[in-house]
């Protein structure tokens, strides 16, 4: 778990944090957590987008995730250090670099990972985000007009360049 | 010969038994023994305490679990619209469309992985994590073998809790509960109108023969506010042992589901000296009954309080959780209390998924005592000039108990330890993040309206007919 967890960049008790947090979810007691595991979290289970959220915890095609995959997903999130970038120039980019956490969300769309975010994927996140209290047409048009804003090489759906322009005004903030 | 020790010893151990805990509790005296033994314990731990500090000091390692050192940069919690708001940044305040930036999933997104790292609610359900160790195995969670010394301390403490104390507690357990049985039953044989008099006497001193038999260190606060006939007693739920603290104060009324076996017996000689109301389980569902009964009782001014616990089930004594308004739309006088146990000497909280009641009782009875602290809170009312409802009432309520007990205060339902959350809370999120994408149309007309804390009065610069 050691070697594995250097480009982690996860510090000891950060990591020792995650395992008795990852202990307590997993109410089964075998080592792994499913999905009903993450939806006993109320918090979660009441975010509209929880359950794309839980997904990204999970492998293609898994049901189970294990501890090291819990805390990979999770390195996603930890606040960028300054000193880290000086530290070893020539390693691939951390995990939790703004690049990687904007890769994050734009899987979060892109649920066929074609690369792209095309018109209908839009639409069930947005559908996801507001429920019942928006119609259809109005839930399009925002579709359209969002996508007509983004996409720059014309081809009606968003690829992730296009999706780090479109979030431009994120990457000048220190995120998450 | 051998049975000439055991015998001598026996007489001499009931002997002390009777002299130093049983008299007092019958009398209402107390000889200050459980007060040093409590002081002698803490000097202990403090002790032990700097000897581990001073071993992980040696061998350079972390004693104590990081709390406040998260994994996320956790902000403090703002609403849905300004955190959406600060998300786009100031360029796009201007635009009077309904408005979505793809970007909007960094706020769903970051609120489910904090959630995921930590949450308010599932750590209620769980014994509270210590910061330093009281020398008992089961709230040891991180610290490890650091000094032959304190190793022997441990093995010495284990030796006394299981050996003397245990032994001891049990004995008193049992000879409480006798006479809790046993005295209903005398008390028929006496005069009738010397018969609440006397019951609540027999009450009062099996209640202080438990006390003892838990080596309960209780502290009561403002007594002059100790619930009076008619009202409702109103205390946060930690434990069953809850109602041995506080019923060993005064007489109470309890309310609850009729059992079986020793539960049952011990509930049907209750009510032979004093009146409680025990529900049958099919009872229990119909909620006009159950308000029915209650309201009677109330309005009977010779009988007891009842005492109530409206979180319906067992949090962990870290926080508050949502209560029950049944209790709170009866309309008779509420008395909060509130409880708060000392987690250094022994964990009260019963994790009832976990351990049944006879191995909780058996951990209560081997820790080194149960210490806490009761405060009786001034009198409420609900007011109901000011429109105020019964769940609005249950929520003032609440908070002043977890303001005087310093406990964290939560809207959540203390039944999710086992349902799942229901859908509307869900809803509600949906319903905020579409009046920021579209507007609300309601918003303009109350422009005019002083704020009163809606957040979605303020940033609305959007043109109504456009709103739809």
């Amino acid at each position: 778990l050691g070697g594995s967890c250097a480009n982690l960049l996860l510090s000891h008790s950060q990591i020792t944090r995650l395992y008795s947090r990852f202990t307590s979810l997993d109410k089964g007691e075998n080592g792994t957590l499913s999905r009903e595991d993450f939806q006993r979290i109320p918090e979660l289970a009441i975010n509209p987008l929880g359950d794309r959220i839980i997904n990204a915890f999970f492998p293609e095609g898994e049901d189970q995730v294990n501890f090291r995959g819990f805390m990979r997903t999770l390195a996603h999130f930890r606040p960028i250090e300054d000193n880290e970038k000086s530290k070893n120039p020539t390693a691939s980019e951390p995990l939790n670099s703004r690049t990687n956490k904007l890769l994050f969300a734009f899987r979060l769309y892109d649920l066929d990972r074609d690369d792209k975010i095309s018109r209908d994927e839009l639409l069930q996140v947005l559908r996801m985000m507001v429920g019942v209290n928006i119609s259809d047409e109005q839930l399009g048009s925002i579709a359209d007009r969002t996508i007509q804003e983004a996409d720059t090489n014309g081809d009606n759906s968003i690829s992730f360049n296009e999706f780090i322009k479109a979030s431009f005004v994120l990457t000048l903030h220190t995120l998450l | 010969m051998f049975l000439l020790c055991l015998g001598i010893s026996i007489t001499v151990w009931f002997t002390l038994l009777f002299v130093f805990i049983i008299m007092p509790a019958v009398l209402g005296v107390s000889f200050g023994i459980r007060s040093f033994y409590m002081r002698t314990l803490l000097k202990i731990f403090e002790w032990a305490t700097l000897r581990m500090e001073l071993g992980a000091k040696e061998k350079n390692q972390e004693l104590y679990k990081p709390y406040t050192n998260g994994i996320i940069a956790k902000e403090p919690p703002s609403s849905l619209q300004q955190e959406i708001q600060e998300l786009r940044g100031s360029a796009n305040s201007l635009r009077s469309e309904p408005e979505f930036e793809m970007a909007d999933i960094f706020y769903f997104c970051r609120r489910g992985v904090e959630s995921i790292v930590d949450d308010e609610v599932t750590k209620r359900f769980s014994a509270q994590e210590l910061k330093s160790w009281n020398l008992l195995t089961r709230s040891n969670y991180n610290f490890r073998h650091i000094s032959l010394r304190l190793t022997v301390l441990w093995g010495l403490g284990i030796l006394i809790r299981y050996g003397v104390l245990l032994p001891l507690r049990v004995t008193l357990a049992v000879t409480g509960i006798c006479l809790l049985l046993r005295g209903g039953v005398t008390v028929v044989l006496y005069v009738f109108r010397l018969r609440s008099y006397l019951s609540e006497k027999v009450h009062l001193m099996c209640y202080r023969i438990c006390v003892r038999a838990l080596t309960a260190i209780i502290t009561y606060h403002n007594r002059e506010n100790k619930p009076k006939n008619g009202g409702i007693c109103v205390a946060n739920h930690t434990t069953p042992i809850d109602v041995i603290i506080l019923a060993n104060d005064g007489c109470y009324s309890l309310v609850g589901q009729v059992h079986g076996g020793l539960m049952g017996m011990v509930q049907r000689a209750m009510v032979k000296s004093s009146s409680h109301i025990w529900f049958e389980r099919s009872e229990v569902k119909d909620r006009h009954l159950v308000a029915k009964r209650l309201g009677d009782h109330v309005a009977d001014k010779t009988k007891q309080p009842i005492l109530v616990f409206p979180e319906g089930t067992c949090i962990n004594n870290t926080s508050v959780m949502m209560f029950k308004k049944g209790s709170f739309e009866i309309g008779c006088t509420v008395y909060p209390v509130a409880i708060k146990y000392d987690p250094r000497f022994g964990d009260a909280f019963w994790n009832s998924s976990k351990f049944g009641m006879v191995s909780y009782l058996l951990r209560m009875m081997s820790s080194w005592a149960i210490v806490c602290s009761v405060w009786y809170l001034p009198p409420m009312n609900r007011e109901v000039k000011e429109g105020e409802d019964a769940v609005q009432f249950a929520n003032r309520v609440k908070a002043a108990i977890a303001a005087q007990g310093g406990l964290v205060d939560l809207i959540w339902d203390g039944g999710l330890k086992r349902a799942k959350v229901k859908d509307v809370f869900k809803e509600e999120q949906q319903k905020l993040y579409s009046k920021v994408l579209v507007g609300d149309s309601e918003d303009q007309m109350e422009d005019k309206r002083s704020e009163d804390g809606t957040p979605e009065g303020d940033e609305s610069s959007k043109d109504p007919a456009e709103g739809q």
